[in-house]
């Protein structure tokens, strides 16, 4: 049997065997609890704060500034939740807190402001993107109101890979935040979403100049069920989960051990070739763009230039994602697609919409996300058949 | 790894996706129609020929699909095709999404739309000859 072409790193990644090999131990092993003082107790307490040492230096942080998590849907749902909550606990019954956010984040941040937002919590500014999926900073100046506490922005867009102004939005922020404190006005805080960026981009904290950043491991080869948040010393953040007052009295729950140490090893391992991997995935993922483009009525997604090294994604007219994500497997090719058919709510994928792509054009969505292991002979072999899906589905479908 | 999509699909839609039968063209046809879904931006089209039986009886002497869609679009356009020829015509009122769904071994409940659309559109084709027919003016 042919071996798999995994084209869907940007859902997920395979465990990495080092990452794996790291974790081991902790499960029958060295599986004591870390809140036990006895050796096995403690044994296990060292190995997750090593870990969190590993991630606060890979973002720049202090050890104290990391919490782990489930996942980056925790995260997200922890910060905005948990900071408007603080926020609120202090302030006057007739302050509402305002968030800026955008029209293209993920599910996790615009469920999470719906929710804020329908339980009269917060007030919620939606920011329209341009056609490659940009956030404009003049949008998001004008936004920023008196009460604006949170402004909310993905650093990497998951569908189309664009790559949103982090360090700009942060500089903004800083100066409106200087002005906001002569006015005895309440703090505009920063969170961003790092999940797609962490494998390629500056995540360095202070450069960013966010107060929160939430990430995930299994985009990176470290398992899925394990994430964390930074959350800037001095930021306003209740607990969203009582019981025993682990992680810092801000997460309750016996830590999940051996998915930290997987976490911290995986995050220790993109320090050590974050380069050359950006180098090398660039220029497959133009040599898949380039080849992918010569199929007439085939348009790239997203920003031309500023775009993550590891996802190519377009759309096809006349042919439908899900049917051409069918095909493509039937070719042991993996990829994934943003079709309102492919969508459990049968919607077309609101980032497209939000970029001015018109549904029945968002239909034929596809997307590539590459990884460490992608080969040239892979981006040549997907450029090859790709053409021959694309008329197979287009003789199927109607003339209009 | 053949089965990669069973939790989603049948092996009988996956067959229907992979080899559907009566995909194509009738040029004249005596009947035809274009279904769409307003919900996902599917489009399905029929195209039939009628013939009559010595009793003068009509039935789908032949009957051909186009689909813009998921899966579950193509295949359920497939079988119905396949349930529907050499029929009567007037069978095609019992060719309901349900009986689609289930010659096609089940679909996913976020799926039954789409059998809607090709019992939908089978209909409107047959309606469509119909309206051609004199007798019926
Ligand atoms: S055609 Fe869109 S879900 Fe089936």
């Amino acid at each position: 049997m042919k071996k798999l072409i995994y084209l869907d790193n940007a859902a997920t990644t395979p465990v990495e065997s080092r990452v794996f090999a790291a974790m081991k131990p902790y499960f029958s092993l060295k599986y004591g609890n870390p809140s036990e003082f006895h050796l096995l107790g403690q044994e296990a307490r060292k190995a997750v704060e090593e870990s969190r040492r590993k991630i606060a230096s890979f973002l720049g942080a202090k050890a104290e500034e990391i919490v782990f998590t489930s996942c980056a849907s925790e995260s997200i749902n922890f910060s905005h939740k948990g900071l408007i909550e603080a926020l609120r606990h202090f302030a006057p019954k007739s302050f509402t807190p305002h968030i800026i956010t955008s029209a293209i984040e993920h599910k996790a941040v615009l469920e999470t402001c719906q929710h804020l937002e329908n339980s009269g919590l917060a007030k919620v500014t939606y920011l329209p993107v341009d056609q490659y999926g940009l956030v404009k900073v003049t949008d998001l100046e004008k936004a920023i109101q008196p009460n604006t506490i949170l402004v909310s922005i993905m650093y990497v867009n998951n569908e189309v890979g664009t790559i949103q102004p982090i360090a700009e939005i942060g500089q903004l922020l800083k100066k409106v935040n200087e002005q906001k404190t002569k006015n005895h006005q309440p703090r505009t805080y920063f969170h961003t979403d790092a999940t797609q960026a962490i494998q390629y981009l500056d995540c360095q904290v202070e450069k960013l100049g966010v107060d929160m950043l939430s990430l995930t491991g299994h985009k990176f080869y470290a398992p899925k069920g394990i994430g964390a948040l930074y959350i800037k010393k001095g930021t306003p953040i209740r607990k969203q989960q009582d019981g025993g007052g682990q992680e810092m009295k801000l997460r309750s729950g016996t830590e999940n051990v051996p998915y930290i140490v997987g976490l911290g090893e995986a995050i220790e391992l993109i320090s050590e070739v974050k380069d050359g991997q950006h180098q090398k995935l660039t220029e497959l993922r133009e040599r898949l763009i380039t080849n992918i483009l010569k199929i007439p009525e085939v348009y790239l997604t997203g920003h031309p230039q500023k775009r993550v090294p590891h996802i190519a994604s377009f759309v096809i007219k006349g042919a439908e994602g899900e049917s051409l994500i069918l095909l493509l497997s039937d070719k042991k090719v993996i990829a994934s697609s943003g079709s309102a058919c492919t969508s459990q709510v049968l919607q077309p994928s609101h980032v497209l919409t939000a970029m001015g792509v018109a549904a029945e054009v968002s239909h034929g969505s596809v997307r590539f996300s590459l990884g460490k292991n992608t080969t040239i002979e892979e981006i040549d072999y997907v450029s090859q058949i790709l053409p021959k899906i694309i008329s197979r589905l287009r003789e199927m479908a109607p003339q209009i | 790894m053949d089965e990669l999509f069973n939790n989603l699909y049948s092996k009988k839609v996956m067959e229907h996706f992979r080899n559907p039968k009566n995909m194509g063209v009738i040029r004249n046809p005596d009947g035809v129609a274009t279904v769409g879904n307003p919900r996902c931006g599917d489009l399905m089209k029929f195209y039939i020929k009628v013939g009559k039986n010595k009793q003068g009886g009509e039935y789908f002497k032949e009957v051909k699909f186009q689909t813009l869609g998921c899966g579950a679009a193509i295949a359920t356009s497939s079988m119905v095709t396949t349930l529907v020829k050499g029929k009567p015509l007037i069978e095609a009122e019992n060719v309901t999404k349900q009986v689609i769904a289930e010659a096609l071994d089940g679909l996913p409940a976020v799926k039954m739309h789409c059998s809607v659309l090709a019992d939908e559109g089978i209909r409107k084709a047959v309606k469509n000859y119909y309206s051609k027919q004199p007798s019926q003016k």
